[in-house]
């Protein structure tokens, strides 16, 4: 499957936008959101929208399914550096 | 010709219902869970089931009911969805993965076939992979709870509604929301792996205690099928149980529901007020749950891998095996609370801890505990904090000063009983 990865940035950061790709996406409810404190996958059910953070990038990615791509997200240096990812799968 | 149905025709066909309810709280998990792996299709595989039920009711009349029903409704359920693709012209390749469940687990009414819960790897590892699929933390909590009731206990949507005091067309569309979810996200069906199993279990866990609390938060006016919760909660516990019997935290689960479970019709008096538990009447509690809880816990911690549901079962058994609220064994239960303390690191589990010490060692012990949680500023707008403080106080002698605690936990407290009972302190506090 493949899923986009948002990845999200305070909102005082101003790093640019990395990667552009055209997918058609799922809606935001079927979206996880990943964040990392620590040694702690956190997940989120929604979309990370509600938060101050904005998109600082995308990466579209293949994954198995929803646990590999969180695998993925939770490795991502933007979650390292303690920003949350955004799951999201691409219609088939 | 007559049928061969001689004699007794009213008593049989009530006994074939009787049977065929029995089989859909033992199996209608198991069904669904069997069909969702090798249909893919959540929808069609409820569907499937539902009417492997119904042919049940005219087969099993017949017939006779079959020496293992749950067997006889997977393969029924699986010859039903095999029609149903063939009828939309599902592709081959898919139609011989659902038709290759009939050489897996061969319906075989001589018994000790591939079938039995015990041996078959894959068909015994279905009901977990659907608990733990349902209980995915992608999925919004209501939404888990929702499918673990629906998919796993057979409960009917409406039913699930009323239990959760929401109009039928939003449970409809949380289930459908939260299916579809797992179909577009990829939702893996499957036992997690190693890396991911125990906070997964953990998660499973949460969500089945949750059901609990909602039932025993439910009073005696409420709906049944709200108060039925519990003992959905407690029927899930033992399947788990039953199908991780390894994981001590599972166990310490199960025992805590039966232990809270037990004391559920002293909890409350006939005017609908809760009854604090060294003033309830343990004549009325329910001494096979309390035994059964007991023992459970006590198997668990000899695995000597304790956790936060095996401590909070180990304390429930202190309360529910004294013979009278001055039996209890408070220097147990503040041991048991520090331990809690040191596993989950929260303010409520530390006042619990001094209203135990209190107990156990005296007022001044107790009150020192407390100190400490005002000191690092926790709970500051939580009434059971200064009341918690008033109690010890005026265990010690320390009237004033109680009444002034009492009246520091009246400004915050928003429960009317509670309240009531607050001022009743305060009153006797001779202020």
């Amino acid at each position: 499957m493949k899923y986009v990865l948002f990845v999200c940035a305070p909102a005082d950061d101003e790093e640019p936008v990395r990667t552009a790709v055209t997918a058609l996406l799922h809606p935001p409810s079927d979206a996880t959101t990943v964040r990392v404190r620590g040694d702690e996958v956190l997940l989120d059910d929604g979309p990370f929208a509600r938060t101050e953070e904005y998109v600082a990038g995308v990466d579209l990615v293949e994954a198995a399914d929803l646990d590999e791509a969180i695998a993925l997200a939770a490795k991502h240096s933007a979650a390292g550096g303690g920003g949350p990812v955004e799951v999201r799968p691409v219609r088939g | 010709m007559e049928v061969p149905d001689v004699g007794e025709p009213d008593v049989k066909a009530s006994g074939i219902e009787e049977a065929v309810a029995v089989a859909f709280r033992a199996e209608w998990g198991q069904v669904v869970a069997t069909l969702i792996r090798v249909t893919g299709d959540w929808d069609l595989a409820e569907e499937c089931a539902q009417d492997a039920f119904a042919q049940a009711l005219d087969r099993w009349r017949r017939d006779g009911v079959p020496r293992r029903p749950g067997a006889w409704l997977t393969t029924t359920a699986r010859n039903r969805a095999l029609d149903v693709l063939r009828r939309e012209a599902v592709g081959v390749a898919k139609l011989r993965e659902v038709a290759v469940l009939a050489g897996d687990e061969p319906y075989d009414d001589r018994g000790g076939s591939a079938y039995d819960d015990e041996d078959a790897s894959g068909v015994r590892d279905d009901r977990l992979r659907l608990i733990f699929t349902c209980c995915h933390p992608a999925l919004p909590i209501e939404a888990r709870v929702a499918l673990t009731l629906r998919t796993l206990a057979g409960l009917t949507t409406p039913e699930i509604a009323r239990a959760f005091l929401v109009p039928e067309a939003t449970m409809a569309q949380r289930l459908v929301r939260a299916k579809r979810k797992i179909r577009n996200a990829g939702i893996p069906y499957r036992v997690p792996p190693a890396h991911l199993l125990p906070e997964r279990t953990a998660g499973v866990l949460g969500v089945l205690y949750l059901l609990f609390n909602e039932g025993y938060a439910a009073t005696s006016g409420a709906d049944l099928v709200r108060r039925s919760l519990c003992a959905e909660a407690i029927r899930l516990a033992r399947v788990l149980a039953r199908l991780m019997p390894d994981e001590p935290e599972v166990l310490g689960l199960l025992a805590l529901l039966l232990l809270h479970d037990a004391r559920r019709h002293a909890r409350v008096d006939d005017a609908g007020e809760l009854v604090t538990l060294e003033d309830q009447d343990r004549g009325a509690w329910d001494r096979a749950e309390i035994d059964e809880g007991a023992a459970l816990v006590e198997s668990a911690l000899r695995r000597g891998s304790p956790g936060p549901y095996q401590i909070q079962a180990a304390i429930a058994a202190c309360h529910t095996t004294a013979g009278t609220a001055e039996e209890t064994d408070w220097a147990d239960i503040a041991a048991l609370y520090g331990e809690l303390a040191r596993l989950v690191p929260s303010a409520v589990v530390r006042l619990n801890r001094a209203v135990a010490v209190g107990t156990a060692e005296g007022p001044e012990a107790g009150l020192a505990l407390v100190a400490e949680l005002e000191r690092e500023g926790e709970l500051t707008d939580y009434h059971l904090l200064p009341a918690t403080r008033a109690d010890l106080l005026r265990r010690g002698g320390r009237p004033a000063e109680a009444a002034e605690a009492y009246r520091q936990a009246l400004e915050l407290v928003e429960n009317e009983a509670e309240r009531r009972f607050l001022e009743k302190r305060l009153a006797e506090c001779g202020a």
